[in-house]
């Protein structure tokens, strides 16, 4: 029972701009590789993908973890046949992806980052036609419409032209569309990005709902604590590469120590530095940047008097501290000197 | 190949277009209407015209209907669907080979033209009055050349709609549309043009001309026309080469 998604190797370089979000990465970040002098013809070269792999078991919630362009929404956009990748293979349960487009689109439902639904239809007529394009017969189309327009609370709109809905209403039935066919793998791009806190909660619910009928689930999301409260595990990409994948229990315990203390100083010294690496319970001392140092520690608030004893040896001045619980938010500053929200 | 998938999709389009019939039908009736009523009409009536003229330009305004409701029908859609919205996204996702989808379109479109060709015969028939004399005696040709004007506007949307940006809508009415429908000989019959040597022979570029014409010889066979082989053999060509432009442009712009 379930479907498991195999990656191997895949590679995606983007010759043109990146596609939008609705179906790409949203504005990406990732750095463009320019043309040198000598190579003045070759257009601009997107790196998205760089040579990722990775399985994912039947029957899993499986989270893609990583900031705007890292190349989420691409890996999302090849395993749903929408992107073609440059090199590499991608496979739903035995179905390679590329190759057999139309046996891996029976078994998977998307929700993508940005609705993109049918604005020509109601609510209704989206589900019904999805229904029909999956072959489902007039009855059973029928009864699963409207098992779903109930489930997300779309029965007062139900006959409305989708164009007047809320961001929020058209995300509910982008899922309850995706749901339509009853996909053994189900991909959600962003899933709760621009939703309010209750709905979000409300999302999750279904999220593990359809999980324990024993489906997969993808998603992608830069949110910690979603991935965190939701995900069995994890893949954290950075720049088209996986930096790390675990559960999150065990990516969280790979951080050195756990807690991390981000300080600032008037300026930072060597001795300053040897000083914060001798009080018990710190592993690992980094200076980021002129003025800065992350401390990764066993414990938090009672390193503090620590640190401002060492500041008084060293002859600096403690400006600011900021105490992170273990988190995956610091593993990822961790892995990349980058905090998810820069 | 996914036949119910496809006749689902087929049936989307179908339900989309009842639901706009009315506008739909005053886009695609009134301009041929006004058209036929100013120079079938007006023109004859008041002797600027003589009264068979109304048989060069019947024939023509069907060609002009078709051609303008086949490409209006696939081309706006896809450039609407295919922008940041991708509302086409649902129907990529569905169990078929993309390219069918394209094929569907193409399928949609050809109904709507020739929907769109047979109510504007009585109707334009109509607004001219007396003195319209159409032959049905070649009913065989007469469909072919429907079947392949329907496919050739169908297609050439098809290739419109995924060449441009809903931007350049208004740029592709000016610089593809209108030099179309002005040298398309739909006012005027190919053979009018002898007088000018150069554009005679330029104008075969527009595969309007062969539409027209290819009515014309089928439904006013009196009129001077293009010999129906030929007006058949460029319609097919025509039709393959915008079919084949049409899917591959279809094809990269599904998939990135």
């Amino acid at each position: 029972m379930g479907i498991g998604i195999r990656i191997e190797e895949l590679r995606k370089v983007y010759d043109t701009p990146p596609p939008s979000a609705a179906r790409g990465g949203g504005f990406s970040f990732t750095p463009m590789r320019t043309a040198g002098p000598k190579e003045k013809k070759k257009k601009l070269e997107v790196v998205a993908l760089d040579n990722i792999s990775l399985e994912i078991r039947p029957g899993e919630i499986f989270g893609l973890l990583g900031p705007n362009g890292a190349g989420k929404s691409t890996t999302i956009g090849i395993l749903t046949t929408r992107t073609q990748p440059t090199s590499g293979r991608a496979f739903i349960g035995e179905y390679d992806v590329w190759k057999q487009q139309v046996k891996a689109k029976l078994l998977i439902g998307v929700v993508p980052q940005r609705p993109n639904l049918d604005f020509a239809l109601t609510a209704r007529e989206i589900l019904l036609f999805h229904g029909a394009y999956f072959g489902q017969s007039a009855k059973e189309r029928t009864r699963r419409a409207d098992e779903l327009i109930e489930k997300f609370k779309l029965t007062d709109r139900a006959d409305h032209m989708v164009r007047g809905f809320s961001g929020g209403m058209m995300q509910r039935l982008s899922i309850a569309r995706a749901m339509m066919h009853d996909p053994e793998v189900l991909f959600l791009d962003e899933p709760s990005a621009g939703l309010d806190p209750q709905t979000r909660l409300l999302l999750w619910e279904i999220i593990r709902e359809y999980n324990r009928l024993g489906k997969t689930l993808v998603i992608t999301t830069h949110y910690m604590d979603e991935a965190d409260a939701l995900c069995e595990r994890l893949a954290i990409i950075d720049h088209g590469k996986i930096i790390a994948k675990g559960t999150p229990q065990e990516l969280k315990a790979s951080i050195p120590g756990g807690y991390l203390l981000r300080l600032r100083f008037d300026r930072v010294s060597d001795e300053l530095l040897a000083q914060l690496r001798a009080i018990p319970g710190v592993s690992e001392v980094r200076s980021t940047e002129p003025g800065a140092t992350d401390v990764y520690a066993d414990r938090g608030g009672t390193l503090i008097s620590g640190i401002v004893s060492s500041a008084q040896t060293a002859g600096v001045e403690l400006r600011d501290v900021h105490i992170a619980e273990p988190s995956l938010e610091n593993l990822f500053l961790h892995h990349t000197g980058r905090s998810l929200r820069d | 190949m996914n036949w119910k998938t496809f006749y689902a999709m087929l049936s989307r389009d179908g339900h989309v277009a009842r639901r706009n019939l009315i506008p739909t039908l005053v886009q695609n009736l009134l301009q041929p209407m006004l058209l036929t009523f100013v120079f079938g009409r007006i023109l004859t009536t008041s002797g600027m015209m003589k009264m068979d003229y109304k048989n060069v330009l019947l024939p023509g305004i069907i060609a002009i209907s078709m051609v303008l409701s086949g490409v209006w029908a696939v081309a706006m859609p896809l450039i609407s669907e295919f922008q940041f919205t991708r509302e086409i996204e649902d129907r990529l996702l569905a169990p078929m080979e993309t390219h069918w989808l394209a094929v569907e379109k193409v399928i949609a479109g050809m109904i709507q033209a020739m929907v769109s060709g047979l109510v504007v015969i009585p109707s334009a028939w109509l607004v001219m009055g007396k003195g319209v004399s159409l032959d049905f005696s070649h009913p065989l040709e007469f469909a072919a050349v429907c079947l392949l004007v329907a496919l050739l506007s169908a297609a050439g949307g098809l290739t419109l709609g995924c060449s441009i940006g809903q931007t350049q809508i208004g740029l592709m009415f000016s610089m593809v549309i209108a030099p179309m429908m002005m040298f398309g000989c739909a006012y005027y019959p190919w053979s009018a043009l002898a007088s000018f040597p150069t554009l005679q022979y330029v104008v075969l570029i527009n595969p309007l001309v062969y539409a027209s014409e290819g009515l014309r010889g089928t439904l006013a066979p009196d009129v001077q026309h293009i010999s129906i082989p030929l007006v058949l053999g460029a319609l097919v060509a025509f039709d393959l080469v915008l079919l084949v432009v049409g899917l591959k442009k279809f094809g990269d712009k599904a998939v990135s």
